[in-house]
């Protein structure tokens, strides 16, 4: 096998590996559930979903509970880890630090507080609500990155230390103002709390709409820069004498990492560790090109939230976790081995 | 790739809150020289090297390539004109030599970077040129100081520019190291009429590779001219402070610089 870091970056089996992964994950996600569902029958629903197939014989109910609730649910699942792991990737790109996640530097609690906020207001009922909500995770998103990033700077650098430390603070700050908010609208507040947890609490195809465009728009624009985010991690000043737009480019990383969180924080709630874990795997595995490793991490995130989503539906059935449960259990040991690595050498 | 240009610096004056770092600067790189600027720490080196670089905008003065203002190029034209060796440290350690190399194409790639086939043979002629071709497939963090130090000129020459601007290449190097990359500079200078302007530390190296040399003392221009005229006795026991001794080298017209150690000529009189 060639060095991980040496492997062209048009190398096809990263994403034959990375897309069967996910073909497979999706795939168990839609067939495992509370409801057990004749493999035949199962089958049938499956194929209508590319061929047309006269379904007048399968029961309503199973055809409601796999193309109405299990699909855009793994779907969003799906959206929600890429969009997670490629912002994360992209975080740890621009601010050269390999523990920034989005949920670890405050920016989905931001995105939260801008969500709940929208939410508090109304329950959205129409898709035009429902793309409302994104918008106002976004605005919360960038408020509390920018506040993260003024804070944390220390000269040109962005230390670990002040950068978890902002993080944690301005993260705390917008949770307290959640659950303040969501205490105040009572009728809410079960789906709330979930939410809060991690944990889709909606069902059906309005959030996969909603979420959609921007988790794809933002993906395209972060992935556009990818070269730049390899120029960057020998510094801005070495970025500039290359012929990059540092000041321009950094702006466009920040509102497209951030767009992309606030979609998947809107709909999907708090989930942490995602974007460290599947961008730091990637990289073990098929080294620091950010050409390659934006992708595979979208790839990647989207696989391991379907896992994690399919392990909180199983795990204690019938009863359902938050997925945001699961992530954390197995994030933070993950977290804190990066962190030990972080001290003793460059792992990146 | 563009062929012979002249980095003009015209009466350039940095300053950083209130304080003056560079005061009144004029300088000319012409095509084919190697400019060395020398002076003690904090004479200002780097910052007039982060100046002609463009990522410092000068408070008063022009830096101009060819006579037009280096404000006026957008920054990949910039960067297509203009090359910056910087000094080898927090280097991103996973990445290999050839992406590294690779990135020096910056300027010329389009959307996503994608190198075409020109891009790629310019950076194995470099590669072959630096002597890194064997190390191509090899981590950046596991090269040596002088090994890293190689790949980041190797970038800079894949940037194919008529301007390259060195800030202390040879620090922290050993013998063989320093020599192997003022070499590979000279050799460039010569082949392909680069104007180089080096930042460095140690004299007796500007004495043996520099075509001319510039001291700058507290962000003044003390003296400026052949290395025999400037790194005279004189002018480094003023710039410095410190006492030299001057020696001839036996083969070339060029003078080495040894300090006096405290008491030393005291103690050579006594083992005489």
């Amino acid at each position: 096998m060639k060095e991980p870091s040496t492997l062209p970056f048009w190398s096809a089996r990263p994403y034959l590996v990375s897309s069967l992964a996910f073909v497979l994950a999706l795939f168990f996600s839609v067939v495992v559930g509370a409801v057990w569902i004749p493999p035949q029958t199962m089958a049938r629903l499956l194929a209508a979903l590319a061929i047309p197939l006269d379904l007048s014989d399968v029961p309503p109910a199973y055809q409601t509970i796999v193309h109405d609730v299990r699909l855009p649910h793994a779907i969003l699942m799906a959206l929600t880890g890429a969009a997670l792991a490629s912002s994360g990737a992209a975080y740890q790109g621009l601010f050269r630090n390999p523990l920034a996640d989005p949920y670890l530097i405050g920016v989905a609690s931001g995105a939260g507080l801008g969500a709940v906020i929208a939410l508090a207001l109304r329950w959205p009922a129409t898709l035009g609500g429902w793309l409302v909500v994104p918008v106002a995770a976004f605005g919360g998103a960038l408020l509390t990155v920018l506040i993260v990033y003024r804070l944390a700077r220390v000269n040109q650098s962005l230390p670990t230390t002040t950068l978890i430390l902002a993080g944690v603070a301005v993260s705390s700050f917008a949770t307290a103002l959640t659950s303040f908010i969501m205490l105040r609208s009572r009728d809410e507040l079960h789906r709330a709390l979930a939410w809060l947890l991690g944990g889709s609490t909606v069902n059906g195809w309005m959030p996969v709409w909603a979420a959609f465009p921007y988790i794809i728009g933002g993906f395209l624009v972060l992935w556009s820069l990818s070269h730049v985010l390899n120029v960057l991690q020998f510094g801005e000043e070495q970025a500039h004498q290359l012929g990059i737009r540092v000041e321009r480019a950094k702006l466009w990383l920040i509102l497209a990492a951030s767009l992309t969180t606030a979609a998947a924080v809107s709909f999907s709630g708090l989930i942490g560790f995602i974007g460290l874990i599947v961008p730091h795997t990637i990289r073990l595995l098929w080294g620091p090109d950010y050409r390659r490793l934006l992708p595979l991490s979208a790839l990647g995130g989207a696989c391991a939230l379907l896992l994690a989503d399919l392990l909180a539906r199983v795990a204690l059935a019938p009863q359902v976790l938050p997925v945001g449960v699961v992530t954390a259990l197995a994030g933070a040991p993950f977290f804190l081995w990066l962190l030990r690595r972080a001290k003793s050498e460059f792992i990146w | 790739m563009k062929i012979g240009a002249t980095l003009g610096l015209q009466a350039i004056q940095v300053a950083y809150n209130g304080k003056a770092i560079l005061k009144d600067i004029s300088l000319e790189v012409r095509p084919g020289e190697i400019l060395a600027l020398v002076g003690p720490n904090g004479a200002g080196k780097t910052t007039l090297i982060r100046t002609a670089s463009g990522v410092l905008t000068p408070t008063r003065g022009r830096v101009q390539v060819n006579g037009r203002d280096l404000n006026l190029l957008s920054p990949s034209e910039r960067a297509q004109w203009m090359a910056v060796v910087p000094q080898a440290h927090q280097l991103p350690a996973t990445f290999t030599v050839y992406q590294t190399v690779m990135l020096g194409r910056t300027p010329y790639l389009g959307w996503l970077g994608f190198p075409r086939k020109e891009d790629e043979d310019i950076v194995q002629q470099v590669l072959r040129r630096t002597q890194l071709e064997d190390l191509a497939s090899r981590r950046i963090g596991e090269l040596s100081g002088g090994e890293q130090q190689r790949v980041l000129l190797a970038r800079a020459l894949a940037q194919n520019t008529p301007i390259l601007l060195l800030d202390e290449p040879t620090a922290h190097l050993d013998l063989h190291h320093q020599a192997l990359i003022l070499k590979l500079v000279r050799q460039t200078v010569q082949e392909c009429g680069l104007a180089v302007l080096l930042a460095i530390h140690d004299l007796n190296l500007v004495s043996l590779y520099a075509d001319r040399v510039a001291l700058l003392v507290d962000g003044h221009l003390q003296r400026e001219g052949r290395p025999a005229q400037v790194l005279t006795k004189s002018e480094i026991e003023r710039a410095y402070g410190v006492e030299v001794e001057l020696l001839e080298h036996p083969r070339l017209p060029a003078p080495f610089i040894i300090p006096h150690s405290n008491g030393s000529s005291e103690r050579v009189a006594y083992v005489g």
